[in-house]
């Protein structure tokens, strides 16, 4: 296994090299083969991995590649840490990614930068692996900053478009801001336990005071909200959307963004030193849920829709970590990454089959053109609004019977968002598949057209794990499943009273009326209306006034604050010292340089008279 | 016994300031320097003075290679008084003012 | 009273000595004519020899006279004939203001305290320095042997460097004495008087062409000739 592991990484860093160096001699169709390809054979190696780690007795293997730093007391090892927890990662991630490369040979067809968009995406599956696979938060932090640029450059892809050349200018700065609370957890492990790896962390625990291990937590916890679009940096994953669909769906919905929920994982047992920073957490992801969840409802961009949503999730997933409901979260990741990475394909399967074209009023009736489409979006749509037996179902109930045994209004706010995630996805169904072709215009009359072979595959393949992913982690299958198999990678969590069957079949139905209630609504509301001013509120479809919000309390004062500096102290202050000192020499100067006559004699009196001083000095002090 | 080194010292410094006197007020480049040989003269009479006074050659070997360095002094100088002298007509330093401030 | 102390002729070599140099110094800087100058200045360097030789130091004495009074005051005789007699600069006239009383100031107290202060010092220390091993000078001619092993054995290095400062300085001062044909002009004008071409341009703010209509190009100035020179 430790010869196996690093290829995990190296692949899809090859592939990225090899498409670098031969982009100009390879065809479309070569560069799309390479990089699915090695994606594909990272996601092999990975199963491969993953047996041979089932078969480890220790289930905690870490191979060194080489040091990387090593200054004073300050070791940062290049190594990779192969645990249950990075497995699972490295599992779901290699293998949506290499679904969503196949996808995108076929979406991106045609494309100017067909080869660039490749190869940012194998770059991209080489960070991520990177952040996950790492054995210390240094390496983590490359990986983190590493899919952080991706995303920036994927977002902007089509940067000839201002906004989306600004959309990637904002999630990168709020990606920045996030970064911050990553490098000042590592400053301040690294001054009280004297090492970055994750087990010389987690071994020296008792190092750190729990006012500290809150510190770390919550700066932790500023990281996981820039990365995965929490409040209150929540805002930059809608705009993040002006990226091609594919990159939405791999970047901005099953991957990237959930890297913040597995930092926080990966650091559990530094969690479970500081009890008010889980209740921090836990109130950020809850808040955010619903919050993600009401703004959702009022989108009119089918792709806005579903990024809302995944804030929405996300917040399900912090919300379940800071119960301390590791499993459910990871659980819910592994879920989420597939029937959300399926809704974002399937959307651009629509988007693709209208020329483009994202503004639900100008769909409908989408359901008999495109056969394939159709049926998968439908397990996506049943599987996110909780329906049971689809995965959506088992992964949120996981969450939320935790989050009751913890913190019933929270408990209380899952419900409801679950509710109107019921409801937002239903409306997006109904608007895109149901009721009057409202299309025609955008297709000039033609037909829409079922996607090709490529795109439609990985989109069964989804659909079919999205139907069966429930099987991971079944309440009752105790003794096999994904929770059990992740435990040893969790800190220390108080144990929660046990509950009885009666409480979690309970919980289930609770959860069941919940989705069918949000199913209703929309069926009632949007079986006949498009457009709706009472259920879609301009508060709600304006991001509650977020960005208004930032624009008043921050960038107006700095502006104001840049203004004032360039009027008075630019011009005023430091012109003035610039220009009075310069004025002043040059004054100075014009008064001297009369003594500078060009006299050779005068110079020579002048040193004469010099020697002069001295000398009567030197008499002066020997008498 | 010879003279007391301090006589030579003296007469040398007198030298010295014969000379200095001659480079303050004497225009032609020419005069100046030979007013700056006379200085290094003096300077050399102490060197010797010094050398005879201390018994050591070294002051003496200093006198050396004052006198070729001198030589070399004159050279470029006189040189370059020629080669001012066709520019200008004239061998007075006065006239050499361009660099003023 | 010194003549009990002293022997009569040190005494007598002392004041000979002194009034050459102090005759010649003063006649070189108030000779109006310099040709008259650099005789004088053959008189001081004739004194500084005789003071060299009851020093001790032949050789340097011997060296005064033939490299100084013979070779260098030579050179500044032949430079006086080249250029001839400028006339115009009277001794007597000072242009500058107060120049003459200042520098007469300076030079005299300087020289009055350096004179104070050597009465109050104390020179001999006793100790030899490291160039002659702690031998002493050897009195009469003997110290020529002296002086040849310091120069060619403890600074045989400067020795060697004087040499290449010689070969430099001869090459300078061919190169600047050089007198130009106009065909050569341009190939050596960067060389010898492109810099001061420059120098004017930037420091006046006036063309070239400019400056060479005020004054004309070097070469066509003529050197005064020989016979205006008093002789």
């Amino acid at each position: 296994m430790s010869h196996l592991a690093p290829l995990i990484l190296v692949l899809p860093l090859l592939g990225f090299l090899l498409v670098v160096l031969n982009g100009k001699s390879l065809s479309d169709r070569g560069v799309g083969l390479i990089a699915t390809g090695v994606v594909a054979l990272s996601f092999v190696v990975t199963v491969i991995t993953f047996v041979l780690l089932l078969h480890d007795r220790t289930r905690e293997v870490t191979i060194n590649l080489f040091t990387w730093i090593s200054v004073d007391t300050l070791h940062v090892p290049a190594a990779i840490l192969v645990d249950p927890l990075s497995i699972t990662m490295s599992l779901f991630v290699t293998g949506i990614s290499a679904l969503i490369h196949l996808y995108s040979t076929a979406y991106m067809e045609g494309e100017k930068d067909f080869r660039k968009f490749f190869l940012y995406l194998n770059l991209f599956v080489f960070s991520m692996l990177t952040l996950v696979l790492a054995n210390n938060l240094v390496l983590t932090f490359v990986g983190w900053e590493g899919v952080g640029v991706c995303s920036y450059w994927l977002v902007s892809f089509y940067f000839d478009r201002e906004s989306a050349a600004s959309a990637g200018k904002k999630a990168f700065v709020y990606n920045r801001v996030g970064d911050i609370g990553l490098l000042l957890a590592m400053f301040l492990l690294f001054v009280h336990t004297h090492t970055l790896t994750y087990l010389g962390i987690f071994s020296s625990t008792s190092l750190l005071s729990p006012a500290i291990a809150t510190l770390v937590v919550l700066a932790l916890l500023l990281a996981a909200t820039g990365k995965s679009a929490q409040i209150p940096l929540f805002n930059w994953l809608p705009d993040a959307m002006e990226g091609p669909t594919p990159v939405s769906a791999l970047i901005h919905a099953a991957t990237m963004v959930t890297a913040g929920v597995y930092l926080l994982v990966r650091m559990s047992p530094v969690l479970a030193l500081s009890s008010s920073g889980r209740m921090t957490i836990a109130v950020i992801g809850g808040v955010t849920a619903f919050v993600a969840a009401t703004i959702a409802t009022a989108q009119k961009d089918i792709k806005k829709v579903l990024a809302f949503s995944t804030v929405s999730q996300i917040g399900y997933m912090v919300l379940a970590v800071g119960v301390g409901a590791y499993g459910a979260a990871i659980f819910l990741m592994v879920s989420h990454a597939f029937f959300k990475a399926l809704l974002f394909l399937g959307s651009g399967s629509v988007i693709h089959s209208l020329g483009g074209e994202q503004d639900m009023r100008k769909m409908g009736g989408l359901a008999r053109w495109l056969p394939l489409t159709f049926p998968t979006f439908l397990v996506g749509w049943l599987s996110i609004s909780g329906v049971p037996p689809f995965s959506g179902f088992w992964a949120k109930g996981d969450v939320l019977s935790n989050v009751f045994a913890h913190n019933k209004p929270l408990w209380a706010l899952g419900v409801v968002t679950a509710i109107l995630t019921a409801y937002y996805m239903s409306r997006l169904f109904m608007l895109t598949f149901r009721g009057s072709e409202r299309f025609r215009e955008v297709t000039h009359q033609h037909d829409p057209h079922e996607s090709p072979l490529a795109m439609t595959a990985p989109l069964v393949i989804l659909a079919t794990l999205s139907l069966l992913g429930g099987l991971l982690d079944l309440p009752w299958a105790h003794g096999f499943s994904l929770t059990r198999f992740l435990s040893p990678t969790f800190g220390f969590v108080a144990p929660s009273a046990a509950q009885s069957t009666t409480l979690q079949t309970g919980l289930a139905l609770v959860d069941v009326v919940a989705a069918l209630i949000g199913l209703f609504a929309a069926f009632t509301i949007w079986r006949t209306n498009v457009e709706s001013s009472t259920f879609e509120r301009p508060f709600f479809e304006h991001v509650w006034r977020w960005d208004d919000a930032y624009d008043a309390v921050l960038a107006r004062p700095l502006e104001h604050l840049a203004q004032v500096s360039n009027d008075v102290v630019e011009n005023r202050i430091i012109d003035g010292a610039v220009e009075g000192l310069g004025g002043s020499v040059q004054r100075s100067g014009e008064g001297i340089r009369k003594l500078q006559a060009g006299l050779v004699r005068q110079y020579a009196l002048a040193m004469v008279l010099g020697v002069t001083v001295i000398v009567v000095y030197l008499v002066g002090r020997v008498r | 016994m010879s003279v007391p080194a301090s006589w030579y010292l003296v007469l040398a410094a007198v030298l010295f300031g014969i000379g200095a006197f001659g480079v303050l007020t004497r225009r032609s480049a020419l005069i100046m320097f030979m007013c700056i040989e006379l200085m290094l003269n003096a300077v050399n009479l102490t060197f010797v003075t010094f050398a005879r006074t201390m018994s050591d050659i070294g002051g003496q070997t200093t006198v050396f290679f004052i006198m070729v360095v001198a030589a070399a002094e004159v050279t470029v100088g006189l040189g370059i008084v020629v080669a001012v002298f066709r520019r200008r007509a004239s061998t007075s330093v006065d006239e050499l003012s361009e660099l003023q401030g | 009273m010194f003549a009990t102390t002293y022997a009569v002729t040190d005494v007598l070599v002392f004041a000979g000595a002194t009034l050459l140099i102090i005759t010649g110094a003063l006649g070189v800087i108030v000779m109006k004519n310099p040709v008259h100058s650099a005789l004088s200045l053959i008189l001081a360097l004739l004194g500084v020899a005789v003071a060299f030789l009851a020093q001790n130091a032949d050789f340097l004495a011997a060296v005064e006279i033939i490299v100084y009074a013979g070779a260098i005051v030579v050179l500044f005789l032949f430079v006086i004939m080249f250029l001839g007699v400028d006339k115009s600069q009277h001794p007597h006239v000072e242009p500058l203001v107060g120049q003459r009383w200042l520098a007469a100031l300076g030079v005299l107290v300087t020289v009055a305290g350096v004179v104070a202060l050597m009465a109050n010092s104390h020179w001999v220390s006793g100790v030899m320095s490291s160039s002659t091993g702690g031998v002493a000078l050897s009195p009469g001619a003997g110290n020529v042997t002296q002086l040849g092993d310091s120069v060619f054995t403890t600074y045989l290095l400067s020795f060697e460097a004087t040499a290449g400062l010689l070969i430099i300085a001869v090459v300078g001062a061919v190169l600047l004495a050089r007198r130009e044909r106009p065909a050569d002009a341009d190939r050596d004008d960067d060389l010898i008087d492109g810099d001061h071409f420059d120098a004017d341009d930037h420091i006046d703010g006036e063309g070239r062409e400019g400056d060479e209509g005020s004054e004309g190009e070097w070469w066509n100035v003529k050197a005064p000739a020989t016979e205006e020179v008093e002789s």
